[in-house]
């Protein structure tokens, strides 16, 4: 038991982790492109609202980045601050 | 190697072994600490945001007396020089965000501290771009940002709701947990968010750097600066000073 859970076997799982938590990268994307998407299509239909559609746009976009940065902070910790480690 | 977060090893202590094995890129991306002091029992560490910080201030401050003097010696009734009209242009965006998101009837009360909050923010960013650590790559800054606006959110809610603003947690009852948790957790997710951003652009630039050869290094990270630096910094310095208008305002207009 002592040769499996030494400190460099946690600190490849750890690695492996942060990785892993990174695929919450996916999300955002999705959400962000939507978004843009949206925000090109209403700037077509009423160019004369481009400066309103922007700004709800970012706003929209930076709130559906939270939870990838929440992701990024995971595997940051893991890594930099990993207690187990 | 040095966190990223609260827990921080100092240069002159000795580190622990298993972290003084793999790279030591964390002390270049992280949080630096230069000396310390004891204080009521407690160990301060002077730190590489701390100093940051005070290059800044001093910065904010000098650029504040030269707008003044600007302002001061400009004629009302003539040509506007370039200076005078890059002031202008920076105050008229400030009046005009903070009026068409908090009200006529409240916005000139809070447009200094939305445009203090905004030049802070905006210039901690771009902070990167002069070799600075950025200090809103610290935790500490953007939590205690985010709490300014949790003390002013509930302030106002008090203020203009009275007692409905203790009463709105309880509106449906079965949701009180849920709505004590979404109070609760604005100022996390705000100092978060700017937290993340800023922290992000600073491991990248600093793996960038750290761990390509120097003879690859030339130009191109410019491109990168431009964009983790100014780009991002801009748009997370009027995402803060947006959300934070967007939750007072809800506040004192009772959603």
């Amino acid at each position: 038991m002592d040769g499996i859970f030494n400190k460099e076997f946690v600190q490849g799982c750890s690695a492996l982790g942060a990785g892993i938590a990174m695929i919450a990268g996916l999300g955002p994307g999705i959400g962000q492109g939507i978004a843009a998407g949206q925000g090109a299509a209403a700037v077509g239909r009423n160019p004369g609202a481009r400066g309103t559609v922007m700004g709800t746009m970012i706003l929209g976009q930076a709130i559906a980045e939270t939870t990838g940065l929440y992701s990024l902070i995971v595997a940051i910790l893991l890594i930099f601050v990993n207690p187990w480690a | 190697m040095l966190s990223a977060l609260a827990m921080r090893a100092p240069v002159g202590q000795k580190l622990p072994e298993a972290v003084s094995r793999s790279n030591d890129i964390g002390s270049k991306i992280g949080i630096n600490g230069f000396g310390s002091f004891e204080l009521f029992g407690y160990r301060f560490w002077i730190t590489s945001t701390h100093i940051a910080l005070l290059i800044l201030v001093i910065a904010i401050s000098v650029l504040a007396i030269l707008a003044n003097r600007v302002i001061r010696k400009s004629d009302p009734y003539g040509k506007p020089g370039i200076c005078m009209v890059i002031i202008e242009t920076i105050v008229t965006f400030i009046d005009n965000t903070t009026m068409s998101n908090m009200g006529d009837e409240h916005g000139g009360k809070f447009r200094n501290y939305i445009g203090t909050l905004l030049l802070f923010i905006f210039i901690s960013n771009i902070s990167g771009v002069f070799g600075l650590r950025p200090p809103t790559a610290d935790y500490g800054v953007t939590f205690g940002l985010a709490m300014i606006t949790f003390v002013l959110i509930h302030y106002n809610g008090f203020k203009y709701q009275k007692i409905k603003h203790v009463t709105g947690l309880f509106d449906p009852i079965p949701l009180t947990p849920i709505n004590i948790i979404g109070e609760i957790s604005t100022p996390i997710s705000m100092s978060l968010r700017l937290f993340g951003n800023v922290l992000c652009g600073t491991v990248i630039m600093g793996l960038l750097y750290n761990l390509l050869p120097q003879f690859l290094l030339i130009l191109w990270p410019g491109a990168f600066h431009v964009y983790f630096d100014l780009f991002s910094g801009a748009i997370q310095a009027y995402v803060f000073t947006m959300l934070t208008m967007v939750f007072i305002s809800k506040a004192y207009n009772g959603d």
